[in-house]
């Protein structure tokens, strides 16, 4: 990106004023050498999202961002819905509520060290992943209905993990105002038999080790410690929330000129939160937020199992589950004044400070834990939200690192067998179906996931508190 | 226009975060068959996959650019919920309507190799138009 377009307010926060339809100014946190390593396509886009109408402030873009569809990923934006405000699918992104839970397994790295190639096995066999899986759940009418309105309080009631769970889950488990009639056949057709899936792409279920801490004091009230094992889960809604997204696109795209709304990219398709289509998509997609919930509770479930199996009588409890594509109704202050919004965080995490209402009481002296996932062989994050993070961007902070190239470059880097061996010889165990899939999410294909945590902290959108590096990858 | 042949053909263009398929041809419903095995090639090599299947495939749009996102995203929705993949496709086009049979078979994890599931098609670099040369192009990008 060309860094003289844009004013710098300070080390990591740079502004695009309103120009031609823009009704806010956008924001981009980056720090001089991340933003030159930007794609241009993100000021293009996180300008488009400053036209929307009903935008408050401004328009976010937080340091991971990379080209997207619409809005960047890594784009954060609030509407006012008493202000024409709208949602837009694309806003939201295909994914519905993907996003990242991690699990304390209370074993040190020496206690793993004898087990790893056993716990690789026992979760390869157990966890259905890549293209074909199917889950080993099948969801007649009434239990999808159960699952869309219930997210991981279903999955609990259906004997899926354990009640202490659902406080470590945002929306304690269950989005509120989710509308089971307004997601469509197809989208339940197509998630009947993957519950409990990983998917494939970027997605993936990793047994880490907790190699540095940054901040000792929020570390030890999330129970990280040095060595400590963890285990990170990355997946989504799967078909529901791709089927959503892919039908509320086009009736958003089509239904603009009826809501007049000027569209400077068609994959901005929104409508008016106050419309019946706003309306519709909001039960759909928080419909979809709920599958995810259960979705990774049930992955959390498969998991116990396996763990289990090679170290029986283990307690797997949870640190946390975040999401990063949503939409959600929260209170900002804005102005000073206090007042509802509905955010978008399209690959963005919510990052809640101290003090936060919605946070449990285990979270309420530190701030929410903040879950930034890896790339396989690179780093994962945990950071926690601050109170500086509402006055930057609603709460928001990064998701991860971002790709630095495409698919295909990537295939034509790297082969599948060479990279799973390279990361063997580093101690890395990658499980996948696919050694193409492999080698299109080479770690080499993202960018430093490091660079743009150390960005997000500096700019006090989340503050660092430790880094875990992979020991075994279960790849879809 | 059509001042030389065409020869129907597919490929890939560059998308950061993800992929586009792109179909080339004669007639704007063989450039969506083309850009329906661009999108087979996506998850798998096409050649790998067999015919044995036919399956029926309906869609419309007010638009051909709306058209060919919803051609691909019915293609995606098969391919999820009857397990298939797909290696050849016939196209008929007629006022905003779309009727097609996709020939394939259903996925084996060891003949196919899947690489990658996909989410579904996007508007990015969504086009469905004809080119100084005659030919008809369509293409977007695929979100993996």
């Amino acid at each position: 990106m060309d860094i003289r377009q844009l004013l710098q307010r300070d080390e990591t926060c740079w502004e695009i004023r309103p120009h031609g339809a823009m009704r806010v100014p956008a924001v981009i946190y980056a720090d001089a050498s991340l933003l030159r390593d930007m794609d241009q396509k993100v000021h293009e886009q996180i300008c488009n999202v400053a036209t929307l109408p009903g935008i408050v402030e401004a328009a976010y873009a937080m340091p991971d961002a990379h080209w997207g569809y619409g809005f960047p990923i890594g784009g954060v934006a609030a509407f006012d819905p008493d202000r024409g405000g709208v949602v837009s699918a694309g806003g939201v992104g295909f994914d519905i509520s993907c996003g990242v839970r991690t699990l304390h397994t209370g074993l040190n790295i020496a206690e793993l060290r004898p087990h790893k190639q056993a716990l690789a096995d026992a979760l390869y066999k157990v966890i259905p992943a890549g293209v074909g899986s199917k889950g080993h759940i099948h969801l007649n009418h009434e239990r999808m209905h159960g699952m869309l309105t219930g997210g991981a309080r279903w999955a609990l009631e259906q004997g899926f993990g354990e009640k202490s769970d659902l406080e470590r889950i945002e929306e304690q488990g269950c989005m509120a105002g989710a509308e089971a009639h307004d997601v469509s056949p197809k989208a339940r057709e197509r998630q009947k038999d993957e519950m409990g899936t990983l998917g494939s792409g970027n997605h993936y279920l990793e047994v880490q080790r907790v190699a540095e801490i940054f901040d000792q004091k929020v570390a030890n009230v999330f129970g990280l410690h040095i060595d400590d094992v963890v285990i990170g889960i990355h997946c989504g809604s799967r078909g529901l929330g791709h089927q959503i997204g892919t039908e509320f696109l086009k009736d958003m795209a089509m239904a603009a000129a009826q809501y007049q709304i000027a569209l400077p990219d068609r994959e901005l398709a929104c409508a008016p939160l106050n419309s019946p289509l706003g309306k519709q998509y909001l039960g759909a997609m928080r419909a979809a937020i709920n599958c995810a919930l259960a979705n990774r509770q049930i992955i959390t479930h498969l998991t116990r199992q396996a763990v289990a199996k090679v170290f029986p009588g283990i307690h797997l409890g949870l640190l946390y589950d975040v999401s990063h594509n949503t939409c959600k109704l929260e209170q900002h202050t804005i102005n000073g004044q206090k007042q509802s919004v509905f955010v978008h965080r399209k690959g963005a995490t919510r990052a809640f400070g101290p003090g936060h209402p919605d946070l449990p009481a285990v979270f309420k002296e530190v701030g929410q834990p903040v879950l930034i996932g890896g790339s396989m062989g690179t780093s994962s994050y945990v950071l926690c939200g601050t109170q500086e993070s509402e006055r930057r961007a609603f709460s928001s902070a990064c998701h991860g690192a971002g790709r630095a190239m495409s698919r295909h470059q990537a295939t034509k880097q790297w082969q599948g067998r060479t990279l799973v061996d390279e990361l063997a010889s580093r101690g890395i165990i990658i499980r996948s179906p696919s050694l193409r899939g492999v080698a299109e999410e080479a770690p080499g294909a993202y960018k430093d996931v490091g660079t743009v945590v150390d960005v997000a902290d500096r700019a006090g959108l989340a503050g660092k508190v430790a880094r875990m590096e992979p020991l075994i990858c279960i790849k879809g | 226009m059509n001042s030389h042949p065409i020869t129907p053909r597919w490929e890939h263009f560059e998308h950061g975060a993800d992929i586009g398929i792109r179909g080339i041809a004669s007639t704007p419903e063989q450039a969506f068959e083309q850009a329906a095995l661009a999108m087979t090639a996506v998850i798998t090599d096409p050649e790998r996959v067999s015919r044995a299947t036919a399956v029926a495939v309906t869609c419309e749009a007010p638009d051909a650019e709306l058209l060919f996102v919803s051609w691909i995203n019915e293609l995606i929705y098969l391919m999820a919920v009857r397990g298939l993949l797909f290696s050849r496709y016939q196209v008929a086009i007629q006022d905003g309507h779309l009727s097609a049979t996709a020939f394939g078979e259903a996925v084996d994890r060891q003949k196919h190799q899947p690489a990658v599931e996909i989410k579904g098609a996007t508007f990015t670099e969504l086009r469905v138009q004809q080119r100084d040369d005659g030919a008809w192009l369509a293409q977007c990008v695929v979100d993996v």
